[in-house]
C-alpha cells in the first residue's frame, strides 16, 4: 500500500471512528448502555458508590488521584518482588528499586516510557498483572477526566461533575475491553505472538547456532498499548519487532487503534455540548497540526541521510533508511513515529535518533505541542481543552464581551486554571532538561555529543513530561538520575495537567449558561479554529524554541557537520 | 411661571464646565504631571502591584548590577532601556489618571465651604456651616444660593443651575413631589425658594462620589482584567524558565551566555506592551464614559454594559421624540385635504404646544399656509380638560380641533351629522400608533389630524447596530398594546413590554437574568428603583430621584437615556482595546526570537545566524534594537490605550476578524519592520 494510500484508508476508517464510537462513547458515559450492568453493579457495591453518588471536582480528582497512587504503590511492591511470583518461566529476579519506580511511574502516567527491555526484564506476570493493567486503567483515568470536563461545559449550575468510579468502570467494560479485546484477536491473527509459554529455543542446524526468541504475551497487550495510547510494548524492538507488528495490516491497525479513541472523543465532546461541530472544529484544529507535521516529517525523512551521503552514498532513493524497517520504509515510517509522538502514545516502529534532524524536530515538537493533536485518551481532549480556553479568552476579549465557552463565561478562575495547566509542562520539561545538562549525572546518559546528545536529554524529558513514552533513544535512561527525574516529570506532567482540568470542569459546571446570540464568540467556524491553533502553536513554539534552536535546528543547520 | 424671576448668572468666576469638560489627549498640563508621577511610580510598592512590570524592574536592578560590575556601552545601554521601559509603562498609567485628577481638581474647587440655611423645628433660620448638616435637616435655598449638600424638595419649585455638574448652561427646574424633586449639593438656585431635606452626609454627597469616581482614587481592577492580569502572570511565569534555562543550555553547548542578553531576552518575550497599558487602559475606559457625561459607580459596571444581551429602553426620550408630531391631514365628508390643513391650521395658532405648533409647521410645509394676521376680531379657545378640545373663533367661524369624543359630541350638539367613514379613519390612525385628532368648523367636520409618535432620527439603525452585536432590544411604554406595537415596529425595536408598571418591568428584568443575560436599563423614578437595582448595567437620569441614583450603577448627567447605546460601546470597546493589544503583545515575540536567539549563540553555533532573517547587523545591535522596540512600542499605544481601539458594531466574526488581522497578523509583522529599522538607525548613528 503506497504511502498517500495509507493515508487516505486512515482518514476514511478515522471519519467512521469519529462518528460511530464517539457517538458510542457518549452514550456509555450517559448511562445508555447497559449489557453488562450485571458487571457494573458489583464493582459499585465494591467500591461503596454508583451512578447515584455524584461528585464534586474535589472529590472526582481526588478519587483519580488516589487510585492513581494506589496503583504506583502497588504495582511497585510487584515489580520488586516479581522473582516469588508465578508466570516467570526466565525465572527473571526483581526489577531494582529506581527501574521499579520509573517503570510503575510510566504506565500508571499513561506515559509507557521504558528504561527497560522488555523482554529480559519482565515476567509474564509483570508483563501482564502489572504493566497491562495498568494500560486499561491508565487509559480509563484519563478519558474519565475528560468528560468529566467536558461535563463542566454541558451543565449548568450544577455543583458536580459525575462519579469518577462510575465513568472509570463504563470505560474499562464498555469501550476499552471490548475493543482491545477484538483488536486483540486481530493482531494475533496475523502472526502476533500470544503466548505463556516462555522463550523458543531454534537450533539452526546450518550455521551451528542455537536462537533465543523471546515470546510473551504480547499480541493483545499491542491491542490495549495501542488503544489506550500507552505505547509500551513487551519487546524492547516494540513496535519495529515482526513478532509484534507482523505485517503491513498491523502496522495500520496500530496506527488506527491509536487514533480512534482520541479522534473520536472530539465526537463524544460535540455530543455531550449538543454540537457536533463544536467537537468537530477541535477536531479539525488536530487534523490541520496533525497533517502539517505528518507531511514535514514524511519529507524530511525523504531526504539523504547526511552521514551516509559524507561517505559517498549521495544518491538515496528510499531517503533517510538508517534505522528503519525495510519493509516500512521512510515515509510510512514518519508517519507511524508522528502518529505516536503526538498521541501520546510513543511507540515507535523505526529509530528516531538517526533521523535527519529536521524529523527528529517533527517528532519532537509534536509532543511539545502538549500532545493535543489528537493526543492521548482523554488527555487530549482535557488538554486541547485547556488550550481552547485560553483561546476564548483571548479571542473573547477582542469582540467585546467577557469571553464565554459554549456559553460558560471564562473568568479569572477559569484562566487560572487553564494557565496552571497550560505552564507546568514546558516549566517541568525545560527545568529538568537544564538540571540533566548540568549534573554528571546527567551529562553522561547521552551516546553523543553536541546539539545532538542535547536534543536527546531534551527529547527523554520531553517525553516523559508529556507522558507520551516516545524514545529518541541514545540515551542511557536506566540510571538512579535519569529513573527518578524521569519519575518525577512524568507525575508532575500528568496531575499537573489532570487535577487543574478538573477543577476546570468543576468550575464551568457551577457556572449557568449564557444564551447565544449574534455578538456570542463563536466556537465552530474557521477562525476559532484558526485561533486555537495559533494559541498551540505559539505557545508551544514560544516556550520551546530557544531548546530547540540548540538541538535539532543546529543540527540541520550544519549541513553534515557531525557532532 | 418662575423663570420670570430669574437674575442674570452670576459669572463672576469661570463656571466649572461640569466633568466631562474635553481636555485634548496630551494637555501639556497632564503631561508634565504624568512625567513627574512616572518617576513617583518606581516605588517597589507600587511596581509590586503589575508582575508583568515588577519582573521588569527587577531585571533591569540585575542588568544595572552587571553594568556596575563589567562596565560596557552595551550593558549600560540595556540597562538604561529597560529602565525607560519602566519608566514608560508608569507614564502611561500616569496619563491615564492624571485627565481623571485634573476633572477632580475641577470639581474640587466647586466644593467650597458653604454655609447653609437650616430651618429649626419652629421654622425659623439657622446659619450652619454645610458641613454640619446631617441627614434629615431642613434647609432653606433662595435664588442665589448654593444648594448645600444632596437633598429632596419638599416644598416649593425653582429653577436651578447644575452646570456644574453637567456642563448643561440651561437652567432646569426642581419642584417637591414626584421625579423632579433631588437636588445635588453644589448646584445653584437661580429663582424662587424651596425648602430640601438633607439626604446625604458630608463626604458622601454626591459630588464627593464624583471626584473619587473621576479621580479613581481607590479603583478596584474588574473582573476581566482580573483575569487577563492572571493570563499575563501565567506567560511571566512560563517565560522566566524558558530564559533562565538558556544558561545551562548554553554552557552545555559550550557557550558564555551573556546575563545581560539573558534579562533582555526574558523582558522582551514577557508581554511587557500589555502589561504597561492594562491599568491605563481600564482608567481610560471609565475617562471615556465620564467624557460622555456619564459616571460609572465602578468599573465592573462598566465592563458588564459590554456583555449586556438585552436592553430595556424607555419609549418616551429614547426610542420617541417624547412629543408628538402632526403627520398628516385626512379629510372626510368629500372635503379637501387642504380645508382640512386649513382649520387645523388657524385651530392651532394660538396653541403652544409642540403638537400644536407641529400641526402649523405641517400645514406650512404642505400647502405653503402661512402664519394668517388675523386681526382682532378672534378669541382663542384654550384646550381645557372638561372640553378637551381647543380652539379659535374668528369672523363668527368656531373651529375646533380634539379628540374625536369631544368634536364629535360637540358637532352632534350644534346638529351636524358625523361622516361615516370618520370612525373607520380614527381607529385606523389608532392602530398604526399614532393619536387621531379630529377638525370641526362649527357642525361640520372636516378630517382628522395625525399626530404620530416620532422616533427619533437614526434610532433604528442604532437598533441595528445593537442587533449585530447580539443585543436584543425591548422598549418599554404605557402605551397600549395595539399602539405598542406599531411603534415597537416602527423603531425595529425587537421586542416590547406595553401598558408596564414598575413591577412588570423587574419581572422582565428577572426573567433575562435567568436565562443567563444581562440587563441594562435606564429610569429616573423612586419606582424605577428596584428595576434600577436589579439591572446589570442601570443607568439613573442625573434629573431623576436620589432614589433612583443610588439604585443604579451609573448616573448620566445629561439625562440622555439613548446614551445606554453609548454606554454598551465604551463597555466593549475597553475589552476589545484589552484583548486586541494582549494580542500585539504575544504576536510580537516572534520577532524578538529572530532577533535575540542567533545574537545568544551565534558565537558557539554559528550556522544560527541563519535565523538573523532581518540581517541585523550585530549581536549586540540586535538585541539593543529588540529591548528599545519593546519599549518605544509602549509609548507609541499609549494613545491608542486612551482612546481605545476603533470600534464600530458589527457582527462577532467580522469583529473579530478585523482584529486578529491587525493586532494578531500586524503584530507578528510590525516587529521585523522597526526592530529592522532601529538596527539600521543605531548603525547610522555609529552607536554600533
Amino acid at each position: 500500500m503506497g504511502f498517500l494510500w495509507t493515508i487516505v484508508a486512515l482518514v476514511v476508517a478515522l471519519g467512521l471512528t469519529w462518528r460511530f464510537l464517539g457517538s458510542y462513547m457518549e452514550a456509555v458515559f450517559d448511562g445508555r448502555v447497559r449489557y453488562l450492568a450485571w458487571l457494573e453493579q458489583p464493582f459499585y457495591r465494591l467500591l461503596g458508590t454508583g451512578p447515584d453518588n455524584e461528585q464534586s471536582w474535589r472529590r472526582y480528582a481526588g478519587s483519580a488521584v488516589v487510585f492513581s497512587g494506589a496503583f504506583l504503590a502497588f504495582g511497585y511492591l510487584l515489580l520488586r518482588i516479581q522473582g516469588h511470583l508465578p508466570l516467570n518461566p526466565q525465572h527473571l529476579g526483581a526489577v531494582p528499586p529506581a527501574l521499579s519506580f520509573n517503570t510503575i511511574t510510566s504506565f500508571v502516567t499513561n506515559t509507557n516510557w521504558q528504561n527497560y527491555g522488555g523482554e529480559t526484564t519482565m515476567s509474564y506476570f509483570s508483563q501482564i498483572g502489572v504493566l497491562t493493567v495498568q494500560q486499561f486503567v491508565s487509559a480509563a483515568v484519563g478519558i474519565a477526566v475528560a468528560i468529566a470536563l467536558v461535563r463542566g461545559f454541558s451543565r449548568r449550575s450544577s455543583p458536580t461533575i459525575g462519579n469518577f468510579w462510575v465513568d472509570m468502570t463504563r470505560c474499562l467494560l464498555y469501550v476499552l475491553l471490548p475493543i482491545a479485546f477484538l483488536a486483540g484477536v486481530v493482531l494475533v491473527s496475523q502472526g502476533a505472538v500470544q503466548t505463556l509459554a516462555g522463550p523458543a529455543r531454534i537450533h539452526d542446524p546450518l550455521n551451528h547456532v542455537t536462537q533465543t526468541i523471546p515470546r510473551g504475551p504480547v499480541g493483545f497487550m499491542g491491542a490495549i498499548m495501542q488503544l489506550g495510547t500507552n505505547g509500551g510494548g513487551a519487546f524492547n524492538a516494540d513496535l519495529a519487532h515482526p513478532l509484534e507488528n507482523p505485517t503491513g495490516l498491523t502496522n495500520f491497525l496500530y496506527i488506527w487503534l491509536t487514533l480512534s479513541i482520541p479522534v473520536s472523543l472530539t465526537y463524544t465532546f460535540g455530543k455531550m455540548v449538543h454540537s457536533v461541530r463544536q467537537g468537530a472544529a477541535l477536531l479539525t484544529a488536530m487534523a490541520l497540526i496533525f497533517g502539517i507535521w505528518v507531511g514535514f516529517t514524511s519529507y524530511a525523512e525523504h531526504q539523504p541521510n547526511p552521514a551516509v551521503a559524507a561517505a559517498g552514498v549521495v544518491h538515496q532513493p528510499g531517503g533517510n533508511m538508517e534505522g528503519k524497517e525495510v519493509r516500512f520504509g521512510d515515509t510510512s515510517s514518519a508517519l507511524f513515529n508522528v502518529s505516536m509522538t503526538q498521541t501520546s502514545d510513543g511507540a515507535v516502529d523505526s529509530a528516531t535518533d538517526s533521523y535527519n534532524p529536521m524529523g527528529v524536530f517533527g517528532t519532537l515538537t509534536g509532543m511539545m505541542l502538549g500532545e493535543v493533536t489528537p493526543g492521548g485518551v482523554g488527555s487530549g481532549l482535557y488538554t486541547i481543552l485547556i488550550d481552547a480556553v485560553i483561546a476564548v479568552f483571548i479571542g473573547g476579549l477582542m469582540i467585546g464581551r467577557t469571553p464565554e465557552y459554549l456559553g460558560k463565561k471564562i473568568q479569572a478562575r477559569e484562566v487560572k486554571l487553564a494557565g496552571i495547566g497550560l505552564l507546568v509542562m514546558p516549566i517541568t520539561v525545560l527545568v529538568l532538561t537544564a538540571i540533566a545538562v548540568s549534573v554528571h549525572a546527567g551529562r553522561v546518559g547521552p551516546l553523543n555529543h553536541g546539539p545532538h546528545g542535547f536534543t536527546e536529554i531534551l527529547y527523554a524529558m520531553t517525553s516523559q513530561g508529556n507522558n507520551n513514552g516516545s524514545a529518541m533513544a541514545g540515551l542511557n535512561g536506566n540510571t538512579a538520575f535519569y529513573n527518578v527525574v524521569g519519575a518525577i516529570d512524568m507525575l508532575l506532567g500528568r496531575f499537573g495537567v489532570l487535577i487543574p482540568a478538573v477543577a476546570l470542569g468543576g468550575s464551568l459546571a457551577s457556572k449557568n449558561v449564557v444564551p447565544a446570540s449574534l455578538g456570542t464568540f463563536r466556537t465552530d467556524n474557521a477562525m476559532f479554529i484558526g485561533l486555537v491553533v495559533g494559541v498551540i502553536v505559539v505557545v508551544g513554539g514560544l516556550t520551546f524554541f530557544p531548546a530547540v534552536a540548540l538541538g535539532p535546528i543546529v543540527e540541520q543547520l550544519s549541513h553534515g557537520r557531525f557532532f | 411661571m418662575a423663570r420670570s424671576t430669574a437674575r442674570p448668572r452670576p459669572r463672576a468666576q469661570p463656571a466649572p464646565r461640569g466633568v466631562a469638560e474635553a481636555r485634548s489627549l496630551f494637555d501639556r498640563e497632564i503631561l508634565r504631571q504624568a512625567l513627574v508621577d512616572a518617576f513617583k511610580k518606581l516605588d517597589p510598592r507600587v511596581q509590586v502591584k503589575n508582575p508583568v512590570m515588577f519582573v521588569v524592574l527587577v531585571g533591569t536592578v540585575v542588568t544595572f548590577a552587571e553594568s556596575i560590575t563589567h562596565p560596557g556601552k552595551f550593558d549600560w545601554s540595556i540597562t538604561v532601556w529597560l529602565f525607560l521601559t519602566v519608566l514608560f509603562a508608569n507614564f502611561a498609567e500616569a496619563m491615564a489618571e492624571g485627565r481623571g485628577k485634573a476633572q477632580a481638581d475641577t470639581l474640587r474647587r466647586m466644593r467650597s465651604e458653604v454655609e447653609a440655611r437650616r430651618l429649626r423645628p419652629d421654622g425659623t433660620e439657622e446659619r450652619v456651616a454645610a458641613a454640619d448638616l446631617v441627614r434629615g435637616d431642613l434647609v432653606c435655598c433662595e435664588a442665589g444660593d448654593l444648594v448645600p449638600s444632596d437633598g429632596e424638595i419638599v416644598e416649593g419649585v425653582a429653577s436651578v443651575d447644575e452646570s456644574a455638574i453637567t456642563g448643561e448652561s440651561a437652567p432646569v427646574i426642581r419642584e417637591s413631589g414626584g421625579d423632579r424633586s433631588a437636588v445635588t449639593g453644589g448646584t445653584k438656585v437661580l429663582s424662587d425658594r424651596i425648602v430640601v431635606r438633607i439626604t446625604a452626609e458630608r463626604g458622601k454627597t454626591f459630588l464627593d462620589r464624583m471626584i473619587h469616581l473621576v479621580e479613581g482614587a481607590n479603583r478596584q481592577k474588574t473582573p476581566n482584567e482580573i483575569a487577563l492580569t492572571i493570563l499575563l502572570s501565567v506567560l511571566t511565569i512560563i517565560f522566566i524558565p524558558v530564559v533562565v534555562v538558556l544558561q545551562p543550555f548554553g554552557r552545555y553547548a559550550g557557550a558564555t551566555v551573556s546575563v545581560v542578553i539573558l534579562v533582555s531576552l526574558m523582558v522582551c518575550l514577557i508581554p511587557t506592551t500589555i502589561g504597561a497599558l492594562l491599568s491605563a487602559i481600564g482608567i481610560a475606559g471609565m475617562d471615556r464614559l465620564v467624557q460622555k457625561n456619564v459616571l460609572a459607580m465602578s468599573g465592573r459596571a462598566v465592563e458588564a454594559a459590554g456583555d449586556v444581551q438585552t436592553l430595556l429602553l424607555d419609549k418616551t426620550g429614547t426610542i420617541t421624540l417624547g412629543n408628538r408630531m402632526a403627520a398628516g391631514f385626512l379629510p372626510v365628508g368629500g372635503h379637501t385635504e387642504q380645508e382640512v390643513a386649513g382649520a387645523a391650521q388657524l385651530a392651532s395658532l394660538a396653541d403652544e404646544t409642540p403638537e400644536g405648533r407641529s400641526i402649523v409647521v405641517l400645514a406650512k410645509e404642505r400647502f405653503n399656509l402661512r402664519e394668517r394676521d388675523l386681526g382682532s376680531g378672534h378669541v382663542f379657545v384654550p384646550f381645557s380638560a372638561t372640553t378637551r378640545m381647543s380652539g379659535l373663533d374668528v369672523d363668527h367661524r368656531r373651529i375646533r380641533k380634539g379628540a374625536a369624543d369631544s368634536v364629535k359630541r360637540w358637532v352632534a350638539q350644534l346638529g351636524g351629522r358625523v361622516p361615516d367613514e370618520l370612525d373607520a379613519i380614527v381607529e385606523r390612525v389608532a392602530r398604526a400608533g399614532s393619536t387621531p385628532l379630529v377638525v370641526a368648523e362649527e357642525a361640520t367636520i372636516l378630517g382628522v389630524i395625525e399626530l404620530k409618535d416620532v422616533v427619533k432620527q437614526g434610532i433604528r439603525e442604532r437598533f441595528d447596530d445593537m442587533r449585530s452585536l447580539g443585543i436584543r432590544t425591548v422598549m418599554i411604554t404605557g402605551d397600549n398594546p395595539l399602539t405598542a406595537a406599531a411603534i415597537a415596529e416602527e423603531a425595529g425595536v425587537d421586542d416590547y413590554l406595553a401598558e408596564a408598571t414598575p413591577e412588570t418591568k423587574l419581572a422582565l428584568i428577572k426573567s433575562e437574568q435567568e436565562g443567563g443575560k444581562l440587563v441594562a436599563m435606564t429610569g429616573d423614578g423612586t419606582n424605577d428603583a428596584p428595576a434600577l437595582a436589579q439591572a446589570d448595567v442601570g443607568v439613573a437620569m442625573n434629573t431623576g430621584t436620589t432614589a433612583a441614583k443610588e439604585a443604579g450603577n451609573m448616573v448620566d448627567l445629561d439625562s440622555n437615556p439613548t446614551k445606554l447605546l453609548e454606554i454598551v460601546e465604551v463597555g466593549k470597546q475597553l475589552l476589545i482595546t484589552r484583548g486586541s493589544l494582549t494580542t500585539f503583545s504575544i504576536a510580537n515575540d516572534i520577532a524578538k526570537y529572530f532577533a535575540i536567539i542567533p545574537a545568544l549563540f551565534v558565537a558557539t553555533y554559528p550556522q544560527l545566524g541563519a535565523l538573523d532573517v532581518m540581517r541585523l547587523h550585530s549581536p549586540s545591535s540586535a538585541v539593543l534594537s529588540a529591548v528599545i522596540f519593546n519599549a518605544l512600542v509602549i509609548v507609541a499605544l499609549i494613545p491608542l490605550a486612551l482612546r481605545g481601539v476603533r470600534f464600530r458594531p458589527s457582527s462577532s466574526a467580522a469583529i473579530l476578524r478585523r482584529n486578529v488581522l491587525i493586532y494578531g497578523v500586524g503584530g507578528i509583522v510590525a516587529p521585523f519592520v522597526f526592530i529592522k529599522l532601529i538596527d539600521l538607525l543605531l548603525v547610522a548613528l555609529h552607536a554600533y
